[in-house]
């Protein structure tokens, strides 16, 4: 059954050509005539003072978390979406019970204002 | 039921039909680039470009010469094999994705009965998922090696932008997956023979068509490239070849959700009022439902301001995802009162 993922590997080998013919075309037609200050990084104002380890808004992280809460929720209800109708009231109760147990979570998430972008 | 996948070809009818639909895909993006500047000229009283080409129909073509002459520099702070390496990963998950929209049913064409799509596998959306998540390395890594603060911040946002959208994306479509009873894009097609999905899944197709705004970086999503603050977002490091690239691959990302939301929701090949064309006719529909869908797109940067971010991330979180959990769950139980 893999075999039918052939197509998507050409796809990519394509793909990885073009963006390969863009960066090889560019570096030998491009000219180069590299200056210091030309390979600061872009600056408006006061000199940049950006590290690559430094600080940052906590919320990026806490949007993380939850993103993997919730995704994996989503990927559950993938396969019991497929077969709901097989298994009729059963796995209909059992669908319920998981997306309250998901709301709880999140109203619990929103109440403690995760949610609240600061 | 999960098992059971599309018919797939000989090998070599494989690749070839790889060939064909990429090249098409190739020739799609300089149209759409070319189509976005001269309907935003129109939309905002201009002619937008009109002197390279006649109608300015070669501007795409000169656009890519002039970036491929440019001098290729990065910044002394930059990563240098990271910062290679971002644009190409955008660009490879942006095409891989473009495999599995289907152009029309299995066709007898001298003899072999062949698919019109790249792929068509048991996982359908969780595939374009899978590849959403890789494509949100493209930008981050991007924006992270260039080693400025601009494409720093831009990458951040953009990051937590993309995962926040993209769970909503995905509980879209469980509604969806429940009344056609399989993940396969030909299957969810077919399964549309009575009535498009967007009908009966109204609320599935807005909250997907947003968070494909979202995910696509589009107006008025695009927080990541936000001009007036952050230059140019993640990419403001780039030049000539890798900007070309990022935006190859963001032209044609919007061509995949636009795919994506013809197969899913608008009924793929499939004609209203019961009309069935011969097999040939199939791709131009697609194509043509795929153009409104990107005019949409167009339509929507042309009129929209900018969010600001705290409003685009509770927008996010507190409308669409509850929007959409509600949806799956209200069609989880028509569904199965009315079975």
């Amino acid at each position: 059954m893999l075999r039918s993922y052939l197509p998507a590997i050409v796809f990519l080998v394509l793909g990885g050509a073009v963006g390969g013919a863009f960066a090889v075309l560019n570096s030998v037609i491009g000219p180069r005539r590299a200056t210091p200050h030309k390979q600061d990084p872009y600056e408006c104002g006061l000199p940049s003072e950006v590290k690559r380890g430094m600080r940052f808004g906590i919320s990026f992280y806490l949007i993380a978390m939850l993103f993997i809460l919730f995704d994996i929720e989503v990927v559950f209800l993938y396969p019991i979406a497929v077969e709901l109708r097989a298994y009729g009231s059963y796995a209909l109760t059992e669908t319920i019970v998981f997306i309250v147990l998901l709301f709880v979570a999140f109203g619990y998430v929103w109440r403690r204002g995760a949610l609240e972008w600061r | 039921m999960l098992a059971v996948v599309g018919y797939f070809e000989p090998w070599w009818i494989q690749i070839l039909k790889a060939i064909l639909i990429f090249a098409v895909g190739l020739q799609l993006v300089p149209v759409v680039l070319l189509a976005e500047r001269k309907l935003l000229g129109r939309f905002q009283s201009r002619y937008g470009p009109n002197r390279v080409g006649p109608y300015g129909a070669l501007q795409p073509l000169a656009d890519i010469l002039k970036l491929l002459t440019k001098e290729q520099s990065r910044p002394t702070t930059s990563v240098g094999l990271l910062f290679a390496i971002a644009p190409l990963i955008s660009i490879l998950t942006a095409v891989a994705a473009f495999a599995i929209i289907p152009f029309g049913d299995t066709q007898d064409i001298f003899g072999t009965k062949v698919g019109l799509y790249g792929i068509d596998v048991s996982i359908g959306p969780l595939y374009v998922f899978a590849l959403g998540g890789i494509a949100f390395y493209g930008i981050m890594l991007g924006g992270w090696s260039s080693g400025s603060k601009y494409s720093f911040l831009g990458a951040m946002r953009g990051a937590a932008q993309l995962i926040s959208y993209e769970v909503s994306q995905g509980l879209a479509l469980v509604g969806v997956v429940i009344t056609a009873q399989t993940l396969s894009l030909t299957g969810i097609v077919t399964a549309q023979k009575g009535m498009w999905y967007f009908i009966p899944q109204f609320f599935g197709f807005l909250v997907f068509l947003v968070a494909g705004f979202a995910e696509t970086n589009r107006a008025p999503f695009d927080v990541t490239e936000a001009d007036a603050e952050l230059v140019g977002g993640y990419n403001t490091e780039y030049g000539g070849g890798g900007f070309a690239s990022y935006y190859f691959a963001e032209y044609l990302n919007v061509l995949v959700v636009s795919g994506i939301v013809t197969t899913i929701f608008l009924g793929g090949w499939l004609m209203p009022f019961g009309i069935h064309p011969p097999g040939w006719v199939d791709p131009i529909v697609v194509l043509f439902k795929m153009s409104l869908i990107t005019f949409l797109f167009i339509w929507i940067r042309a009129t929209l301001p900018r969010l600001r971010y705290d409003q685009l991330m509770s927008f996010g979180w507190k409308v669409l995802l509850p929007l959409a959990t509600v949806n799956t769950l209200v069609t989880a139980i028509v569904v199965v009162a009315v079975h």
